[in-house]
């Protein structure tokens, strides 16, 4: 699924995405509308996240402290959704920007947010540990 | 890749230092791929030295990190002065954790640190006592 069709589902609204201007003065997201997003995670603890690190690319959470975005960094994450409407705080924006990772939030409750993902074709992360990847 | 041990990373942690907390393993990681390491690899890496990182954040009264690559195998290990551990088998169990209430709230205290590094890790060594607080050193093999 694409981030723009999870962002519609979701009714998100953006509180980071990096423009990033090229040198013709196009803006482009850094996330980019037509970023893949194959496999979510659902989780309010930090190690829950770090303990099944098959790839995943997207995370909700109603976590909103600047360790959440760190969080998502070791794993690749490359976009946060807050749930239940939480906005962060702009340590956690600053951080999110540093790092290029992506974030929105919906009103949506986590169990709502990932049964409507879940429900339209993203797979959830498996349960196992880090599997090879390419380089 | 060298062939002896080279010291790629040494960086102190402040005790509560939710900050600047996780900068260490974000360096190590960046460190790691610009050297070549695998995906697989870095990720694993990342994760150990993540949580203990954070443990020593939130458990300690400060420490550092250090790391070395060699040919074949990443060495990391931590250091911290604090409490140690009283039950080393109980904080290798999964679920258990000695977190506080504000230290939950925040994400932390699932009681999954010391799994995670010990399934990712290929060799862990911890020593740990009140008189000389905790003392990690985790082997991870290059090679798969």
């Amino acid at each position: 699924m694409k981030l723009k069709t999870v962002k519609t589902l979701l009714k998100t609204e953006t509180i980071f995405e990096d423009c990033g201007i090229m040198d013709d003065h196009e803006i482009k997201s850094a996330c980019g509308e037509d970023l893949e997003i194959k496999n979510a995670c659902g989780a309010d603890l930090m190690s829950d996240v770090l303990a099944f690190s098959n790839r995943k690319t997207l995370l909700l959470t109603g976590l909103t402290n600047p360790q959440v975005v760190r969080t998502a960094e070791m794993v690749e994450i490359k976009v946060i959704v807050f749930v239940r409407g939480k906005q962060p705080p702009v340590e956690t924006i600053s951080l999110a920007n540093q790092l290029n990772i992506c974030l929105y939030s919906t009103e949506k409750s986590l169990f709502e947010s990932c049964g409507l993902l879940y429900k339209n074709g993203i797979g959830p992360e498996a349960m196992n540990y880090i599997e090879e990847t390419s380089k | 890749m060298p062939l002896q041990k080279q010291q790629i990373l040494n960086k102190g942690i402040e005790s509560f230092d939710f900050q600047s907390g996780g900068e260490a393993s974000s360096n190590l990681k960046n460190v790691l791929r610009k050297l070549g390491v695998s995906a697989k690899i870095v990720r694993k890496t990342a994760i150990i030295t993540y949580e203990l990182e954070m443990n020593v954040v939130i458990h300690s009264l400060g420490g550092e990190i250090t790391a070395f690559i060699s040919e074949d195998e990443l060495e990391i290990r931590v250091d911290d002065e604090g409490p140690g551990i009283e039950d080393l088998d109980k904080a290798f169990t999964a679920g258990f954790s000695t977190a506080s209430d504000e230290i939950r709230e925040m994400g932390f205290g699932a009681g999954m640190g010391l799994v995670n590094v010990k399934r990712y890790a290929d060799q862990i060594d911890v020593k740990s006592s009140s008189e000389n607080g905790t003392h990690v050193k985790v082997i991870i093999k290059l090679a798969s």
